[in-house]
């Protein structure tokens, strides 16, 4: 008997496991549309979001085109530029990566793998997916409302956010910030759902440390979510309050065109320290269930069990407690107390070591196990090199005597999109390509795959590498154009025309991966029941995909972590979660 | 459970703990119960980070309080009847008399309705005594601090709203109260929470 497993007397019957009440669909409409089932919300979420995610993609090719070939493109002028830059950052971190990993995966995720039905209040979950829609669609909105879309920033730093001159300061400030007010009550109605789910719904046997790192990552995160949040839904009503009221949260006195405003002395620093409150746990509400995923393909596909497991589960509790204190090192250039500045650099430095940690067991996982090289697979050792890559170049950034000279500069853009664009993306592909067998029954094309693989990966490193370079020699970000510029080199222009390059192409490749998806929903190779041999049990049901209520008749029971993966003296190279210790052979 | 040992079971081994019933670490409290503390602990850092908001602010120089409202301590006192009367409601849930429980569901809706209706009559006196938004950050926070506490009872209406249906078709048809013991035992959770929230927001107010 291996590790892990119980004596034969020990088996439980499935009958004592308690049943719970599930909805059931009577119409079309309530089956496909207003659904309660957690497995069509999350299909729902990632459309929406992968949809609102091209979006965003489309604006930082425009971005990129400015950049790369400024003066040549008469349809991008500098204020449709600045709203490029703050519709791409808001629509990437919050309405794609946020919505995808928790709304998408969490749903269709938690419930399968704790071995529930469904999840715990499947109606409020229904209603976090089209809150979510409206908030979506509100954000979209804002593009064709006179004026466009506001141009602030993806951060929204007041005054400017709501000064004239900026792009979009009439309905386009109002309508992100009305946007994201919606989407945090839907997200906390979801949140809700996810973590009362992990915590009262899982089946029999099914202890906390028998979860997989998946569930781990989107628990941890979503806990982070919810703390996390409401700083931002705060500043945005606040902001909304100084708009449309007229009031002085954040509007210090300033004068205008010669002329004193109204503003009574408010404080733009409130704001940064509440968006910045939100916005580093946001790193971490898209890293942990990226670092919960990578887990567990990592060890499915390499056939052995997660290098470190408890040590796994206290890096992701602790990076996410260390999170909330971290987050005044994207404030150093706003002036600080030196101690202060003192304390966010050392925090930082403190939180790199869960993370690191988490590296090293990955890289040890993959030590002696053995290896198959599928795409999902592929995606995410690219994710660990990128990660590496983003988290290093961090920990200079976290500095705060290297983060001044670099702080408005290409680095920065390089480093977050490494640590928190690329990253995570590599990891969604990958649970793409991964479970999508489970989602439809059929494999996403190999080939295809390799070459959507290979060219967002090794394109990634052409632009961004590049970039790093181009923030060294001081090229700034967020310009419309540099112009001549003598300390620019006439080489950095040459470098910004080869990015948009890359990242055209990087992009095409992205429109070969959603016909991919399209084209196999309809002619994929059939995968079959639990084509990948893994152990958790969202691939133990009864049907595939699964089918209302997950699991059939009755619940699984859950005897083992899911990681048994080539147990000496067992046939198989894997033992489900579910299979009783005398079914073993 | 104990949080601590569980995070500490070593999973890959066999663990004889476990043997007995393959336990279920679940089922710790009601589902629903646990779904309000969460969301309460939401509900704390939004307020939370308000209070602090407020706090920072009011250091500024030029701070200019706003004046006492008479009505405000009107609103509490109705605030503070409506949670005893959501509080009779409990228990009569333990007493099984389902008439009470309504009588108490009933005032505790009534009075909530009547103490938002004050609010809004304080924000009318205060805007016709020219003490708009706009005019001081202190006025600002007053709406805020109202506003927000406000919508989070609203919202609180809706939950009771429900619960009321619920009762009222229990005493029509003689049903079991163990139907609605955990929906009361909520509102009344929530309802004392709302309480104390404004309990804090209102002495900041008065500080101020």
């Amino acid at each position: 008997m291996s590790n892990g497993t119980i004596e034969d007397t020990q088996v439980i019957p499935a009958a004592e496991v308690e049943e719970v009440d599930l909805y059931h669909a009577h119409s079309f409409i309530t089956k496909w549309v207003f659904s309660q089932d957690a497995k069509v919300i999350a299909i729902q979420y990632s459309t929406t979001a992968i949809v609102i995610g091209l979006v965003g993609l489309v604006l930082s090719w425009l971005m990129r085109l400015q950049l790369g070939f400024p003066d040549t493109f008469s349809f991008i002028s500098a204020e449709s530029y600045y709203q490029y830059v703050t519709m791409h950052g808001m629509i990437m971190v919050v309405y794609l990566l946020t919505a995808l990993f928790l709304g998408g995966f969490g749903n269709y995720l938690i419930p399968l793998m704790v071995g529930a039905r469904d999840m715990v209040f499947p109606y409020l979950n229904m209603l976090s997916f089209w809150v979510y829609l409206l908030a979506t669609l509100i954000l979209a909105a804002s593009f064709f409302v006179p004026g466009g879309a506001t141009g602030a920033g993806w951060t929204l730093y007041p005054p400017q956010a709501i000064s004239e001159g900026t792009p979009g300061i009439n309905g386009g400030i109002i309508l992100m910030l009305v946007s994201l007010a919606l989407f945090i009550v839907g997200f906390t109605m979801g949140g809700l759902n996810y973590v009362v789910t992990v915590l009262q719904a899982r089946t029999r046997g099914m202890t906390l440390m028998r979860l997989p790192l998946t569930v781990w990552g989107i628990f941890t995160a979503t806990i982070l979510a919810l703390l996390a949040f409401p700083a931002l839904l705060v500043a945005a009503i606040m902001m909304l309050f100084d708009k449309l009221l007229g009031t002085s949260f954040f509007m210090p006195e300033m004068i205008v065109q010669g002329e004193m405003t109204s503003s009574e002395n408010g404080s733009p620093l409130l704001f940064q320290h509440l968006f910045w409150f939100f916005g580093h746990p946001e790193v971490y509400i898209v890293a942990l269930p990226a670092f919960g995923v990578v887990s567990d393909i990592i060890s499915t596909h390499a056939r052995k069990n997660i290098f470190g497991y408890r040590m796994m589960v206290w890096a992701i509790v602790a990076i996410g407690g260390l999170s909330f204190i971290v987050w005044a090192h994207h404030m150093y250039v706003s002036g600080m107390n030196p101690y202060f500045g003192f304390f966010f650099a050392t925090t930082t430095l403190i939180i790199a070591v869960p993370t690191a940690l988490k590296l090293y067991n990955w890289t040890l996982t993959l030590y002696k196990g053995n290896i198959h090289l599928t795409i999902p697979m592929l995606f995410c050792i690219a994710f660990i090199l990128t990660f590496l890559n983003g988290g290093i170049t961090g920990l200079f950034l976290g500095n705060v005597i290297v983060d001044i000279p670099l702080s408005d500069t290409l680095f920065v853009v390089a480093h977050f999109h490494m640590v928190m664009g690329i990253a995570p993306v590599l990891v969604i592909f990958a649970a793409i390509y991964h479970w999508f067998p489970l989602m439809s029954g059929r494999y996403l094309n190999e080939f295809w795959g390799q070459v959507h693989f290979w060219v967002t990966f090794l394109g990634s490193y052409l632009v961004y590498f590049p970039m790093h370079y181009l923030g060294f020699v001081g090229v700034p970000r967020r310009y419309f154009e540099i112009g001549e510029t003598s300390f620019v080199p006439e080489s950095a222009v040459t470098l910004n025309e080869f990015i948009t390059v890359m990242v055209l192409i990087v992009g095409a490749a992205q429109v070969i991966f959603i016909i991919n998806i399209v084209m196999s929903i309809f002619k994929g190779k059939p995968s079959g029941e639990n084509p990948w041999n893994a152990t958790t049990l969202e691939w133990q049901g009864e049907t595939t995909p699964p089918g209302h209520g997950n699991f059939g008749k009755e619940l699984p029971i859950c005897y083992r972590w899911a990681y048994e993966y080539s147990v000496p003296g067992v046939k198989a190279d894997f033992i489900p979660q579910n299979l009783p210790p005398d079914k073993i052979k | 459970m104990n949080i601590f040992d569980e995070l500490t079971k070593k999973p890959w081994l066999a663990d004889p703990s476990q043997i007995e019933g393959v336990p279920v670490q679940s089922y710790f409290m009601p589902t629903g119960k646990l779904g309000l503390r969460v969301f309460l602990i939401v509900v704390t850092v939004i307020f939370t980070l308000t209070t602090i908001a407020y706090g920072d602010r009011m250091l500024f120089a030029n701070w200019t309080p706003m004046p006492e409202s008479w009505v405000l301590w009107l609103n509490t006192a109705i605030l503070i009847a409506s949670g005893i009367a959501m509080q009779w409601s409990k228990v009569n849930t333990k007493r099984d008399n389902i008439l009470g429980v309504r009588e108490g569901l009933a005032y505790g809706g009534v009075l909530t309705i009547a103490f938002l209706i004050g609010q809004l009559y304080a924000w009318q006196q205060m805007v016709e005594l020219g003490y708009y938004a706009n005019i001081t950050t202190a006025n600002a926070f007053f709406y805020l601090l109202t506003g927000l506490h406000g919508i989070h009872m609203l919202g609180g209406l809706v939950a009771w709203g429900r619960s009321m249906l619920k009762v009222r078709k229990i005493a029509q048809s003689n049903g079991s109260i163990n139907e609605v013991r955990l929906s009361i035992e909520l509102c009344t959770t929530y309802w004392h929470y709302l309480l104390l929230i404004w309990l804090i927001m209102f002495t900041l107010l008065l500080l101020s």
